[in-house]
């Protein structure tokens, strides 16, 4: 026998016996902050199938689990058929704040956790809270913004965005369980559920369980809403209703995919306004516009459940002000809707098949107007989402005119807000894109590429974007001397330095036989394009990336104190959930 | 004489062969008539050529798998982005295609005319669990 295999051999040997080669994994995970009183599912995986549970001891606090008469206990021996074991507890809660160690053993190892269990004060500071999510939202489209939206002359703004006024103000640490670089599911459920999850996870910690919906589950902040007080529930967004952020204040699954899924769990917690995109999901399969896999019609059950229906900015408003209700659906498009700059000024993408769209101000006005009939108050969640969807494919342009739109939305959130100081507003992007602004692009500038046009320091002046409208737009995007805009990560492309026009930038395309991500042809030939080599993985990157940078967010009203200094994102939940006083 | 006459007999039926066999056009703008979020139709056009054999000029979308005998055809290049919009949301104008043989993808960002027998209505494929509602089956296609 080789020595050198025998001594391997030996030492594995020991190892085992020495110390556990592979432990329990328990969720909630280590550190975990959780809401008193809010329901989480323990899962406690074994590493090897246990045959005699007479070794196995799962404790709280010392404290069998099994004893403590919390929760619902389930022993599965051999989880999805494999040759392991795992314990869930489904719906626990812990009603006392303080420290927590969960404790699990096989009889040979033994692995723990350690919670902290917060309560939050006897009486709430604000009776409502209103929670916009710019997806993807940087501090360049922001900038890009002021520019746009409010002219910066001898180097002073003329006036500030709504956002800029906002008192309160911290960075937020966007990271999830597996990954340093966040998705839009994972980073609004830290904002729903104060917990952190994995990539494409919406309201689960992501365990080892093979089906989707399997996963430990968190309660979210709809669903604690809904069980604990008599407030209604509000979720806006621009993107589909099924997409990702919006889906986080009412999901779960181990995937952000399952749009099916997520409709019918949305609608099993029934938030009393929704406003969005993607009807495809709500209609049944033998509707020619359906996405659906099977026969239910959520359009017929949410009527039948009490919702007027609108599907045009007209019929939304209408139902708003009509006093008697306190519900609406409203779907504007199959997909997702348009930005504001195809909307009103471009009229391109699917604008002229779906011309009667509202506004993001127009839903949040409407969402109000329904929510606020509840005399005990409400909770809403407005996303201005095309600010990622258009960040990805580096459609700058698009993305800073959606960033101009939501901050007219929040206009409209604080003028109900008003003097009433008894709402709460955030605005806050879930994660950040690689984007900055350079200087300007000038076509008069002389230069033999368009990159020699491009004016730096000194040279880069102000752009001549005409006077912003009534609602804060300029009215033309294509000036001839433009803001300068570059991601820092992208795939192969032809950068053309001017806004795409006719449709949103379609950057890259897949190599169908080597399977990478190439510039896409359409804008070769477009004057002055400059192939740009990619600067992500050739097989992965197809857009441009989220960022690991932190995000800003602001906050206005009672409870917006705590918003300083750095937070982690699941401590947005908390300063909610504080401000509401839900962990009574 | 009466050579010719059969000759042109045969012309004739060649010619009516052919234009019977020549496939329909159809465009990705002749779908659906979008009367409303809630009122999507198929257009009397693609009503009327349910079964029939069309050519629809269009962009092979990134193959969900990479061996495969189908894609989906799109109006534009599709850019496919795993973490800004997911795997659900195909725009509603799109075609899958199913070849009546496998075939070497092409560059997406070819336009391609493809040509098969068009199938109308909801259909979940329960190999991949892939719905759509409009199908070219035994099709064949060439870059353009
Ligand atoms: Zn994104």
């Amino acid at each position: 026998m080789n020595f050198r295999l025998l001594c391997g051999a030996a030492a594995l040997a020991l190892g085992m016996a020495a110390a556990p080669v592979a432990a329990q994994t328990i969720y909630p995970i280590d550190r975990a902050s959780i809401l008193a009183g809010s329901k989480f599912d323990l899962k406690v995986e074994f590493p090897a199938m246990i045959i005699n549970a007479v070794g196995m001891r799962v404790t709280l606090n010392g404290q069998d689990i099994l004893q403590t008469g919390n929760g619902n206990p389930t022993f599965i021996q051999a989880e999805d058929g494999k040759l392991v074991s795992s314990l869930v507890v489904r719906d626990m809660s812990l009603s006392t704040p303080g420290t927590y160690t969960l404790q699990a053993s096989d009889g040979t190892n033994t692995k723990s956790v350690t919670w902290d269990v917060y309560a939050t004060p006897a009486n709430p500071v604000a009776k409502n809270v209103i929670l916009f999510i710019g997806d993807g939202m940087s501090v360049a489209h922001v900038t890009a913004a002021r520019i746009l939206s409010r002219q910066v002359v001898e180097g002073k703004y003329k006036s500030k965005l709504t956002i800029d006024s906002f008192p309160q103000m911290a960075t937020i640490g966007t990271s999830g369980v597996d990954s340093v670089i966040t998705d839009s599911a994972n980073s609004a459920h830290a904002y729903t559920t104060g917990h952190k999850s994995t990539t494409n996870a919406l309201g689960v910690y992501v365990s080892r369980a093979a089906v989707n919906t399997a996963h430990p589950r968190v309660e979210t902040l709809a669903e604690i809403v809904k069980r604990k007080t008599s407030k209604s529930v509000g979720v806006v967004t621009n993107t589909e209703i099924e997409d990702a952020t919006p889906a986080s204040m009412t999901s779960h699954t181990r995937s952000r995919s399952d749009y099916d899924i997520i409709v019918e769990q949305q609608y099993n917690v029934r938030p009393d306004v929704i406003l969005g995109g993607g009807a495809a999901n709500f209609l049944p399969k033998s509707a020619p516009g359906s996405r659906r896999a099977d026969d239910q019609d959520f359009i017929a059950k949410y009527r039948a459940a009490g919702y007027p229906v609108a599907t045009t900015v007209g019929e939304m408003q209408a139902a708003a002000a009509n006093a008697g209700n306190t519900k609406l659906l409203g779907l504007f498009h199959l997909s997702n809707m348009d930005g504001v700059l195809d909307r009103k000024f471009l009229k391109a993408n699917t604008v002229k098949t779906y011309p009667q769209q509202p506004d993001l101000t127009e839903q949040v006005k409407a969402a109000i107007d329904v929510l606020s009939r509840n005399p005990n108050g409400f909770v809403l969640m407005v996303e201005s989402g095309l600010i990622d969807k258009f960040s990805h494919p580096l459609d700058w342009e698009r993305a800073v005119y959606d960033t101009i739109m939501l901050d007219n939305a929040v206009k409209v959130a604080v003028d109900y807000a008003g003097n009433r100081n008894d709402t709460l507003i955030m605005v806050m992007p879930d994660h950040t894109h690689g984007i900055n602004i350079v200087g300007t692009v000038d076509d008069a500038r002389t230069g033999e590429q368009m990159r020699d046009k491009i004016g730096v320091y000194q040279d880069a002046g102000y752009p001549n974007y005409p006077a912003p409208n009534a609602e804060n737009y300029p009215e033309k995007v294509d000036v001839t001397k433009r803001l300068a805009v570059f991601f820092n990560n992208f795939p192969d492309h032809y950068e053309t330095f001017r806004p795409k026009l006719d449709a949103t930038f379609n950057p890259a395309v897949q190599d169908p036989v080597s399977k990478f991500y190439v510039a896409n042809q359409k804008y070769k030939d477009v004057p002055g394009a400059m192939l740009r080599t990619g600067n992500l993985p050739r097989a992965t990157g197809s857009t441009g990336v989220h960022t690991a940078d932190d995000g800003i967010a602001r906050g206005f009203g009672p409870g917006s104190d705590q918003l300083k200094g750095f937070v982690e994102n699941t401590e947005i939940f908390r300063i909610m959930a504080t401000a509401l006083a839900l962990g009574r | 004489m009466g050579a010719r006459v059969a000759q042109v007999a045969a012309l004739l039926l060649a010619l009516t062969v052919t234009a019977q066999a020549l496939p329909a056009p159809l465009g990705f703008s002749e779908l659906y008539v979008v009367q409303g979020v809630l009122d999507v139709r198929f257009t009397d056009k693609v009503r009327k050529l349910d079964g029939e054999t069309v050519r629809v000029k269009g962009f092979m979308a990134p193959p969900l798998k990479a061996e495969s005998d189908f894609f989906v055809l799109s109006k534009e290049p599709m850019m496919v982005c795993p973490f800004c919009s997911s795997a659900a949301s195909w725009p509603l104008d799109i075609i899958v295609v199913h070849l009546d043989a496998r075939a070497e993808p092409v560059d997406p960002a070819t336009p391609i005319m493809v040509e098969g027998r068009l199938e109308v209505g909801h259909w979940v494929d329960p190999k991949t669990g892939f719905v759509s509602q409009l199908r070219l089956r035994g099709a064949k296609f060439r870059e353009l």
